[in-house]
């Protein structure tokens, strides 16, 4: 038991999880725009995925860190694009573009790898994000270490509350609530349904591959297939844990980091010598599943999501 | 000639038509609005008056015809720009997001996408819900308003755009007598201040009050305009259904045994709606017993029971005598129950399934399948039957049911719970959003499942219709149940009475 406190108590303990944290909070935000404006982007995994190859890519050609971070951004927007079309004039299954977008996006990135680097053996390294240094802040002994973090984290949490705020505190933001919950209301004051659920899918997966790309631009500082390891997945989940409301989602993101981090250190103590080291793999999935049931028992669900609109049909 | 003749034209529908396939539901229809002016719009179910004013909001894009405000036509498709040009439309089916608060439903788009809010938004909304008498609370979730506010809600919507014609598609469906007086108040204040009104309704005393003109619509084509004060009720319903129409008249008869019989039953409160108090009801066979009273005093808990879909918490239901150990929707329908629901969107169709399937919703598992497959054949042939006898007007019995028009959807549930030939019905307000015709045909329906010796049981908030059709008649109020009064032993004043509460009490040993 004390071991764990020790744990809990450590500033680098804290700094794991807010780096965790960093890419759930950006695709998380992402997912969530979408499914407000009642459209759910499954394509999110793929999106992540070649958000962190493209962001990677473009640093690796010469384009300075934020480069990189806006060409991954517009590489998820384009996928957001062809989700949107497919979902939202053509009312297709949000299920099988989700789906398919994901598998493409993933496809994509090993093309484009194969193709942009056909000899290499293991991936090249790029310089990645350094740690922000604030003055007065980061001097603080605890709170110091723990939020030495990169400028990409503290983008995320500034995304977070710029969500919120656009969410809760303007027109756009009312009328996406509204398209979630019935777009015959957005219709019958005059506004596009198309229109807004389309830019909410498109901005929302250039969120996405935002969070891809923290994983190659400053967590991991080089690319691999698997890096995103079903980290969208965890976000269409964290999007339900939060009840579509980015302030509890930001929450979720952060105790599923905090249940991942510790898990590591966990397996380092005397208990990783008894069990086994899987069972610690899976503990953040149980721990968020159990959350999720407690958390997500009165959620509102945005009544039109998955649904369809068809203008001139009733 | 209406008093508004000389006044200026504000509105101007020019050859409207519209096809859906094959099925025509706007033939060159014409119409004019002018200043200050209420214009009823009257037809039967599925006669195209959705249609046309979904096309003057923009809903809708017709084939042919031009829709003209203040002399400058609109462009078509185009809610925005009808809003614009000062059209405000209250949908048949209310369009407001649930999970929004009211001021924000009325806001919505008002503003534009890429600005702050401006100020003073929740003013105007008092001001106007004060000056036209529509009281809501501005921070209620639309979610958990009752029907006559939400109908406030969108009212308010086209006020606070200052709009200058008002399209009301059958406001008073879903609102009790009370409710719907207190619509007309706010209407004449708006015309008053110089508002102009189209107003469709299926209740043609609403439309004799309220109405300076009245355009009747039949299978898309205008068949007649009449000024109100120089029309009856009689000439405005044979002009709607082409024809005269009498409306059944159930006789006096002897009842049978008591096919369903209800022991002091009671049931907990639900929020504001109150549950049953010791509720006493015996349905006998060959008898249409009515409930009257305001809707929300106890009817869809007394309907829930009656159906199965909700337990009691006390007493006891028994059927022909013997008391019932499991009781449930399956149950019920096993047993000979019939379900004609209230909210026939919700609780009565499934909105994507085709007309087939919806006919066979209660019966695939008993009538329509032979060891767990589907017999297709049967199930369309028996939808087919349905769309003939109870002239359901829709291309066919392929068409999703969401694609009919409201009274159509009605009589395609009616068919469907009339099938099996039901020894108890249980008829929860039928006649709603229906046309004349429609109504006297579901309620010569009713009449002859009891002459055949089933038990009805229709709740209604009309008295009228309960007056006119029931053998006994209940009044429910706060949940209790008054004694049954026979045929003619009650004057609608002394129904009033019992509606109000005022005759319960002493009486409650009755
Ligand atoms: N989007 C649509 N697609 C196909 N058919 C439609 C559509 N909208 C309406 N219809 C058909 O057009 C006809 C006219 O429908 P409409 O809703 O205008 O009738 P209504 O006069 O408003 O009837 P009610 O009194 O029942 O509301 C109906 O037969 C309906 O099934
Ligand atoms: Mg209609």
């Amino acid at each position: 038991m004390s071991e764990i406190v020790d744990i809990l108590i450590s500033a680098s303990f804290w700094a794991a999880v807010i780096r965790i944290a960093t890419p759930l909070i950006l695709a998380t935000m992402g997912e969530l725009i979408c499914e407000r404006a009642g459209v759910l982007n499954l394509g999110i995994e793929g999106i992540m995925v070649i958000g962190a190859f493209a962001g990677w890519m473009a640093v690796y050609q010469g384009l300075p860190l934020w480069g990189g971070v806006a060409v991954a951004m517009g590489a998820g927007m384009l996928f957001g694009l062809l989700h949107s079309t497919l979902t939202v004039p053509f009312g297709l299954s949000q299920h099988v573009v989700g789906l398919g977008v994901t598998l493409l996006a993933t496809a994509s990135a090993s093309f484009a790898y194969r193709l942009m680097l056909p000899e290499v053996t293991s991936p090249p390294k790029i310089e990645p994000f350094q740690p922000l240094h604030i003055p007065s802040l980061s001097d603080l002994p605890w709170a110091g270490e723990a939020l030495s973090q990169t400028a990409l984290t503290w983008t995320a949490f500034a995304v977070a509350g710029l969500v919120a705020w656009v969410l809760y505190r303007t027109p756009l933001g009312l009328a996406v609530r509204a398209v979630g919950e019935n777009p015959a209301a957005v219709e019958a004051q005059g506004l596009s349904v198309t229109g807004l659920r389309m830019g909410a899918v498109i901005v929302g997966s250039g969120l996405m591959a935002v969070g891809g790309a923290f994983l190659t631009l400053s967590a991991f500082s080089s690319f691999f297939f698997e890096m995103v390891n079903g980290r969208g997945w965890i976000c269409i989940a964290l999007v339900v844990f939060g009840a579509w409301k980015p302030g509890k989602a930001v929450l979720g993101a952060i105790l599923f980091a905090g249940f991942d981090a510790l898990q590591i250190r966990l397996q380092q103590t005397d208990l990783g010598a008894v069990l086994p080291y899987q069972l610690f793999l899976a503990l953040p999935f149980i721990l968020s599943i159990l959350a999720l049931i407690l958390m997500s028992r009165r959620a509102e669900v945005p009544a039109s999501l998955m649904v369809p609109y068809n203008k001139g049909e009733r | 000639m209406s008093q508004n003749a000389g006044a200026e034209v504000v509105l101007r529908l020019d050859r409207i038509t519209k096809s859906f396939g094959a099925l025509r539901a706007n033939d060159a229809v014409s119409l004019t609005l002018r200043r200050g002016e209420v214009v009823a719009l009257l037809g039967e179910n599925g006669a195209g008056k959705t249609t046309l004013m979904n096309i003057l909001f923009g809903h809708y894009v017709a084939d042919e015809g031009v829709v003209e405000v203040f002399g400058a036509p609109l462009p078509p498709g185009n809610p925005r720009a009808a809003l614009a040009a000062g059209v405000g439309m209250v949908h048949q089916h209310f369009t407001l997001a649930g999970n929004l608060t009211v001021l924000d439903n009325i806001r919505l788009g008002t503003e534009s996408l890429w600005s702050r809010w401006h100020a003073g938004a929740r003013e105007k909304v008092q001001r106007l819900s004060r000056d036209f008498g529509l009281a809501v609370h501005p921070d209620a979730k639309v979610g958990r308003l009752s029907v006559g506010e939400r109908q406030r809600v969108e009212i308010l919507k086209a006020l606070y755009r200052d709009a200058r014609v008002l399209i009301l598609d059958e406001p008073t469906a879903v609102l009790t007598p009370q409710e719907s007086e207190a619509l007309f108040a706010t209407l004449r204040k708006a015309t008053a201040l110089g508002l102009s009104i189209i107003f469709i309704s299926h209740k043609l005393h609403e439309v004799m009050a309220i109405a300076d003109r009245c355009v009747v619509l039949r299978h898309g084509r205008v068949v007649g305009e009449v000024d109100t004060h120089a029309t009856d009720k009689a000439a405005l319903a044979a002009l709607m259904v082409g024809g005269e129409l009498s409306l059944p008249r159930a006789e006096a008869r002897a009842p049978g045994p008591v096919l369903m019989q209800l022991d002091a039953v009671s049931t907990p409160d639900r929020g504001a709606a109150p549950g049953l108090k010791a509720v006493r009801l015996s349905l006998r066979a060959g008898q249409i017993t009515g409930l009257a009273g305001v809707s929300g005093n106890g009817q869809a808990a007394l309907a829930e029971i009656v159906a199965g879909l909700a337990l009691p918490g006390s007493g006891a239901i028994s059927l022909r005598g013997s008391p019932v150990a499991r009781w449930s929707p399956g149950e019920a329908l096993a047993r000979g129950v019939a379900r004609i629901p209230e909210d026939r969107h919700h609780q009565g169709s499934i909105a994507d399934f085709d007309l087939t399937e919806n006919a066979v919703l209660e019966g695939y598992k008993t009538r329509f399948s032979r060891r767990g497959w589907m017999n297709w054949r049967a199930a369309r042939g028996f939808a087919e039957g349905i769309i003939r006898d109870y002239d359901v007007r829709c291309p066919g019995p392929e068409t999703r049911i969401r694609l009919l028009s409201g009274g159509n959807m009605q009589k395609l549930i009616l068919g469907r719970a009339m099938a099996p030939g039901p020894e108890i019905i249980l008829a929860n307000q039928p006649v709603r959003g229906l046309d004349v015709g429609a109504i006297a045909y579901v309620q010569g329906q009713l009449i002859a499942a009891r002459d055949r010796g089933a038990a009805v049981l229709l709740i209604s908030e009309d008295l009228d219709e309960i007056m006119g059709l029931s053998d006994v008649i209940h009044v429910m109020s706060q949940g209790r149940l008054s004694p049954g009064f026979a045929r003619g032993t009650m004057t609608a004043a002394e129904l009033g009475l019992w509606m109000a509460g005022q005759k319960f009490g002493d009486s409650d040993a009755a």
